[in-house]
C-alpha cells in the first residue's frame, strides 16, 4: 500500500481495434440529460478558492440567526459537528437520529484514524500532498476543488478535537503521535488506539449536548426521517416518525441538512451498523436531489468471514494486519477442509506474493479483495461452507510470530486477535486467521456542489451521505476527516450564503406539499401493515443483498448487471405483495422500520446496477470485467468517463446528468501495482 | 443446540409486562446472542406472533446500543457487550432468562428496549469542554503527558450502555459519571470547568432518580469496557474539592 509508480495512459482503450467507439451498455435503462456544472467553486488558483468562497459567501447578522431554523438529520461525525457549530452560531437547530442517543451513530465504530496534513513528523507532508494522495487514491474521479479544501481544513480538525478533550495517542514528550495508514508514505494519521471514531464522535456529541443545554439545539432521538418536504422548489422540512409512539411528525425549517451516512447495507451484510440505511437520502432523491456515482462501493479485504446463514453483520479487522500477516490458500482443493497447520509449505499458494511480487500482501484494498474472491470462486477457499462455497482465505501470522516473537505480535495486534477469537472461537496465535472481503463504505451519494448543496435548493448534504470527496475509492482515515471537515468547517460557512436570503416566509402545516408528504408516509406504513404476506422483511433484505453482492460487488459485468436489474425488479414486486409485517403503526415496531428501509434499498440497488452498467470502465472500487489490462488490472477510460454520473429520479428510467471532471492542479495517471 | 428462553414482554411503557417462555432450536455456537434472538424473531414472525423488540446497532461492542440482563447478569456471563456474546458460552438444553435493564431512570419502552435519555441529560450538564468551533489553539500548543493522555483514553472508552446502572443494587450511575469526570479531569483542557462540571453532573444524576453509590463494585464487574472503580473515587474527590471551592 505504498505509493505506486505511475504510468501515464497513452493508448485509447475506449475504441476497439478498428476504431469504433465503445458501446452504450446501459442504453434503454436511462435517459440522457443535460450536463451538470458546479457553479459555486470560484475560479483561480486552487489554493485560494476556499478563501475566496468564504469571503464571498454572504454573512448573516447575529440578531437574525435566531429567526432562522435548521434541521440536521444525522448525528454522526458529519451531523453532530454541523449541529453543534450551527447552534454555537446562534441558529435554531433541530437534530435527528434513529438511535436512542446521538452518541451511537455509526461513526462510533471507525477504528483506524483520521488524516490531517499537520506535517508534525517533518516527513514532507503538506496540504498539497494530502490533496494529491486523495485525488490519486480516488482514481481521478473526484472534484479537485472539494478535495483541496478538505486537505486544507484537515489541520483545523485536529486543533478542534484536541481542545474538546479527544484523547489522541501521544508520545512520551506529550506531543501527538501519528502513524502511516492506507497506502501513503507519510505519517499523517492521528489515532486513539483502535477507537478513533468513538473518541471523535464523543467529542462532537459533547459539543452537541452542550448546545442542547444552551437551548440552541433540540435533539430528536429515536426519530426516523421518512420524507423530505419541498415547498416551491426548496427544502423546507421533513416528516419523521417517532419510533417509540409511532407518531408521524411534521418538522418545518428554513433549510435541511442530511448527514445520514452511507448505504452499504443495501448488500445486507456489511461492516455498517444494523440500522444504516439510505432512506433519508433516497426520499430526497425522489424529491429531486440527484444521486451521484451510486455504484462506487468500497470493499474491505480483511473482514471476518460469514459463518452461516444466521449472519447479521460483518466485522472489520484492521487493515494493518496485512503488514505482518501472510495471505494464502491451499494449492490443492482437496486440502481446503484440512487443518491448515497440516498443510505443508509447498502446498500453500501465497497468491498475492506470487502475482504481485513487489507489493505482495500490501496491494490496495480492491486488488486484495478481488484476488481473494477469485481463489474462492476457483474452489480453493477455506473455512465453513456457506451455501456450498468456502469463502475465506488464510491470514497467517506464524512467520511473524517466529520472526518477532509472540509478545511483539501481541503488543501490536492483541486487541484484534482477541476480537477475532471472541467471534470465531479460534485462537489466531495458533491457527491462521480466516478473512474475506466485505462491503465497508460507499463513495457514491447525493450530488452536491462546492457549497455542499444538493440539486434541491436549501438541502445540504454532508459526510458519507454526499458523493463529493473520495472519487471512486476512499483512502483509509479520510472518511472521518471528511465528516468533520464538512460539519465543523465547511457547511457552517457555505450555508450562511443561502440563509442570508432569510428570513423566509413561513410554511403552514396544512400547505399542500406538507400534506402530500405526510400522506405519502402514512400510505406506505399502512401498506406494509396490511399486506399480510408470508415472508419476513429480513428474508427479502438478505436476498437483495445476495443479488447485489453477486452481480454488483467486487466484479461487475454487463450480463451480470442486466440480470441483477431483472432479479431486483422481480423481488421488489414480490416484496410489495408478499411481505409480512406484524405489529401496529402506533407503537415501537422494528419490522415496520426495516420494511421502509428495505423498500428504499430495492430502488437504490437498481440504480446502482444501472450506474455500474453505464460505467464501462474500471476505476477505484468499481471493477468492470470488460475493462482490464492484460494482467487483470483495473483500466480507466478517461476519454469517456472522466465525469460524475448524477442521476435524476424519473421512475424506473432515471435521467443521467454528467458533470465533467476537470483537473488543473494535477495530472491524470493510470496506476500499476506489479 | 436447543434452548428454552424466558423473555420479558411488555407492549409499551404504560403496560404491565410479564415473562414468556419460548423454545428455539437450530442455534449454532457461532451465532452471537443477538443473532440467536434474530432467529427466534423469524420463527415468531412466521407464526404470526409479533417479534421481540430489542436494541442493537453496531453489533461490534462499541455503540452501546445493546444491553440485556441475561440470567440476572448485565450483558451476560462474559465481560463484553451483549452483541459480542456468542452462543458457544451456553450449552444445549439450557434455559436462559432475558430481561431489560431495570432502573427507575431507564423506563422500559417495549419488551427489552429501555430509555437511557437520562445519560444524555447528565452529559448536557457539564460532560464537555466549552470550546466553540474555530476557537481552538494549535493542537501542539499544549503538551499532555502520555500517562495522563492514556488514562484519559482508558476511561473515555465508556460506551454509555448503562450496564453499570443495571448491575448496581442502588441503581447508581456513578461509574458512568466518574468515567466522564476522569476523562476530562485528566486533561489540561478540562481544568477550567472541573469544579462546575462535577457539581452540575451530580445534581442531574440525582434529579434523574439514579441511586447513590455505596461502594459495592457490581458496576465495574459488569462494565464491558472495564472502566475501573477508582473513577468513582475521582468523582468523589472532585466533588469535595468543588464544594470546598464554594460551589
Ligand atoms: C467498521 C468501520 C470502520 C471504519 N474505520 C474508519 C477509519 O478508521 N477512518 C475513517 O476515516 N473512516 C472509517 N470508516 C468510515 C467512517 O466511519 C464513516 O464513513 C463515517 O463515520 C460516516 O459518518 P457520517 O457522519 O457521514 O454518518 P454516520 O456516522 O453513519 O451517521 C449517520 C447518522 O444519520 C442518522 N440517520 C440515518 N438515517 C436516518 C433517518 N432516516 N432518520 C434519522 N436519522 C437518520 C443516524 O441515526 C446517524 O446519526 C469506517 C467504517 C466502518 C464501517
Ligand atoms: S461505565 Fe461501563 S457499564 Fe457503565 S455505561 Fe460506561 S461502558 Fe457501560
Ligand atoms: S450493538 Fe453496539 S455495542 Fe452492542
Amino acid at each position: 500500500m505504498t505509493d505506486m509508480p505511475d504510468t501515464t495512459l497513452t493508448s485509447d482503450p475506449s475504441h476497439d481495434a478498428s476504431g469504433h467507439p465503445a458501446t452504450d451498455d446501459a442504453a434503454g435503462y436511462y435517459t440522457p440529460g443535460s450536463p451538470l456544472v458546479d457553479t459555486k467553486a470560484p475560479a483561480g488558483p486552487i489554493d485560494e478558492r476556499w478563501q475566496t468562497r468564504k469571503f464571498e459567501a454572504r454573512l448573516v447578522n447575529p440578531a437574525n440567526r435566531r429567526k432562522l431554523s435548521i434541521i440536521v438529520v444525522g448525528t454522526g461525525l458529519a451531523g453532530s459537528s454541523a449541529a453543534a457549530t450551527l447552534g454555537e452560531a446562534g441558529y435554531v437547530v433541530k437534530s435527528f437520529c434513529y438511535q436512542d442517543s446521538p452518541r451511537r451513530a455509526h461513526s462510533i465504530a471507525a477504528q483506524g484514524g483520521i488524516n490531517a496534513a499537520k506535517n508534525y513528523k517533518e516527513d514532507g507532508d503538506s496540504v498539497h500532498r494530502l490533496f494529491y494522495d486523495t485525488v490519486k487514491g480516488g482514481d481521478y474521479r473526484s472534484r479537485e476543488s472539494n478535495v483541496y479544501r478538505l486537505a486544507e481544513v484537515s489541520t483545523n480538525i485536529i486543533d478542534q478535537c484536541v481542545a474538546q478533550g479527544v484523547p489522541f495517542a501521544r508520545e512520551y514528550g506529550g506531543l501527538l503521535d501519528n502513524r502511516s495508514f492506507g497506502g501513503v508514505q507519510v505519517s499523517r494519521t492521528f489515532y486513539a488506539r483502535g477507537q478513533t471514531g468513538q473518541q471523535l464522535l464523543i467529542g462532537a456529541y459533547q459539543a452537541l449536548e452542550r448546545q442542547v443545554a444552551a437551548g440552541t439545539v433540540t435533539t430528536y432521538t429515536r426519530h426516523e426521517m421518512l420524507e423530505l418536504i419541498v415547498v416551491d422548489g426548496k427544502a423546507r422540512g421533513i416528516i419523521a416518525r417517532d419510533m417509540v409512539t409511532g407518531a408521524i411528525e411534521t418538522h418545518l425549517a428554513d433549510v435541511v441538512v442530511l448527514a445520514s451516512g452511507g448505504y452499504g447495507n443495501v448488500f445486507y451484510l456489511s461492516t455498517n451498523a444494523m440500522g444504516c440505511n439510505v432512506t433519508a437520502a433516497w426520499r430526497a432523491h425522489r424529491k429531486g436531489a440527484y444521486m451521484a456515482n451510486p455504484c462506487y462501493t468500497q470493499i474491505h479485504p480483511t473482514c471476518i468471514p460469514v459463518s452461516g446463514s444466521h449472519q447479521s453483520k460483518l466485522t472489520l479487522m484492521s487493515e494493518s494486519l496485512r503488514n505482518d500477516g501472510r495471505i494464502w490458500v491451499p494449492k490443492n482443493k482437496a486440502d481446503c477442509a484440512k487443518d491448515p497447520r497440516e498443510i505443508p509449505e509447498e502446498d500453500r499458494d501465497y497468491y498475492l506474493e506470487r502475482i504481485y511480487p513487489s507489493f505482495g500482501n500490501l496491494v490496495p484494498r480492491d486488488i486484495a479483495s478481488r484476488a481473494a474472491k477469485y481463489q474462492c470462486d476457483d474452489g480453493r477457499g477455506v473455512g465453513p461452507e456457506v451455501d456450498g462455497v468456502r469463502r475465506g482465505v488464510y491470514l497467517d501470522f506464524a512467520d511473524a510470530i517466529a520472526r518477532l516473537g509472540r509478545d511483539a505480535v501481541e503488543e501490536k495486534y492483541g486487541n484484534l486477535f482477541d476480537m477475532y477469537a471472541r467471534i470465531t472461537g479460534e485462537d489466531p496465535y495458533v491457527v491462521p486467521m480466516r478473512i474475506y472481503p466485505a462491503v465497508h463504505y460507499v463513495m457514491g451519494g447525493l450530488w452536491v456542489d462546492y457549497d455542499l448543496q444538493s440539486t434541491i435548493p436549501g438541502l445540504f448534504v454532508t459526510g458519507e451521505a454526499n458523493f463529493s470527496d473520495h472519487g471512486a475509492n476512499r483512502l483509509g482515515a479520510s472518511a472521518l476527516m471528511q465528516g468533520l471537515a464538512d460539519g465543523y468547517f465547511v457547511l457552517p460557512h457555505t450555508i450562511r450564503d443561502y440563509l442570508a436570503d432569510g428570513p423566509f416566509e413561513k410554511v403552514a402545516e396544512d400547505h399542500p406539499a406538507v400534506v402530500e408528504a405526510r400522506k405519502a408516509v402514512e400510505g406506505r406504513i399502512e401498506h406494509f401493515l396490511t399486506v399480510n404476506g408470508t415472508r419476513s422483511v429480513d428474508s427479502y433484505h438478505r436476498e437483495l443483498g445476495n443479488i447485489m453482492w453477486e452481480y454488483c460487488g467486487m466484479e461487475r459485468t454487463e450480463d451480470g448487471l442486466k440480470k441483477a436489474i431483472d432479479l431486483i425488479r422481480t423481488l421488489k414486486d414480490d416484496f410489495y405483495r408478499n411481505v409480512k409485517v406484524l405489529g401496529t403503526a402506533d407503537s415501537l415496531n422494528q419490522s415496520l422500520e426495516k420494511a421502509g428501509r428495505v423498500a428504499d434499498f430495492f430502488e437504490l440497488g437498481e440504480l446502482m446496477c444501472i450506474d455500474a452498467l453505464n460505467r464501462r470502465e474500471s476505476c477505484g472500487g468499481h471493477f468492470r470485467a470488460e475493462s482490464q489490462t492484460e494482467d487483470g488490472e483495473a483500466l480507466r477510460h478517461d476519454d469517456q468517463f472522466a465525469y460524475v454520473a448524477a442521476w435524476e429520479f424519473a421512475g424506473e428510467v432515471p435521467i443521467l446528468h454528467k458533470e465533467d471532471l476537470v483537473y488543473t492542479a494535477i495530472e491524470m495517471k493510470q496506476r500499476s501495482y506489479k | 443446540m436447543r434452548l428454552t428462553l424466558k423473555i420479558w414482554r411488555q407492549s409499551d411503557a404504560a403496560a404491565a409486562g410479564a415473562m414468556h417462555t419460548y423454545e428455539v432450536d437450530d442455534v449454532s455456537e457461532d451465532m452471537s446472542f443477538l443473532e440467536m434472538l434474530d432467529v427466534l424473531n423469524e420463527q415468531l414472525n412466521a407464526k404470526g406472533e409479533e417479534p421481540i423488540a430489542f436494541d442493537s446497532d453496531c453489533r461490534e461492542g462499541i455503540c452501546g446500543m445493546c444491553g440485556l440482563m441475561i440470567n440476572g447478569e448485565a450483558h451476560g456471563p462474559v465481560t463484553t457487550t451483549t452483541c459480542q456474546l456468542h452462543m458457544r458460552t451456553f450449552s444445549d438444553g439450557e434455559t436462559i432468562t432475558i430481561e431489560p435493564w431495570r432502573s427507575d431512570a431507564f423506563p422500559v419502552l417495549k419488551d427489552l428496549v429501555v430509555d437511557r435519555g437520562s445519560f444524555d441529560r447528565i452529559i448536557q450538564q457539564g460532560g464537555f469542554i466549552s470550546v466553540n468551533t474555530g476557537s481552538a489553539p494549535e493542537a501542539h500548543s499544549v503538551q499532555v503527558p502520555k500517562e495522563a493522555a492514556d488514562r484519559a483514553f482508558d476511561v473515555a472508552t465508556c460506551i454509555g450502555c448503562g450496564a453499570c446502572v443495571a448491575a448496581c443494587p442502588n441503581g447508581s450511575a456513578s461509574l458512568f459519571m466518574g468515567a466522564k469526570i476522569t476523562h476530562l479531569g485528566e486533561l489540561p483542557q478540562g481544568q477550567a470547568e472541573r469544579d462546575i462540571r462535577v457539581v452540575n453532573m451530580v445534581a442531574q444524576h440525582d434529579h434523574e432518580g439514579f441511586g447513590g453509590c455505596t461502594n459495592i463494585g457490581e458496576c465495574a464487574a459488569a462494565c464491558p469496557k472495564e472502566i475501573p472503580l477508582d473513577v468513582i473515587s475521582q468523582l468523589n474527590r472532585d466533588l469535595r474539592t468543588a464544594l470546598r471551592h464554594g460551589h
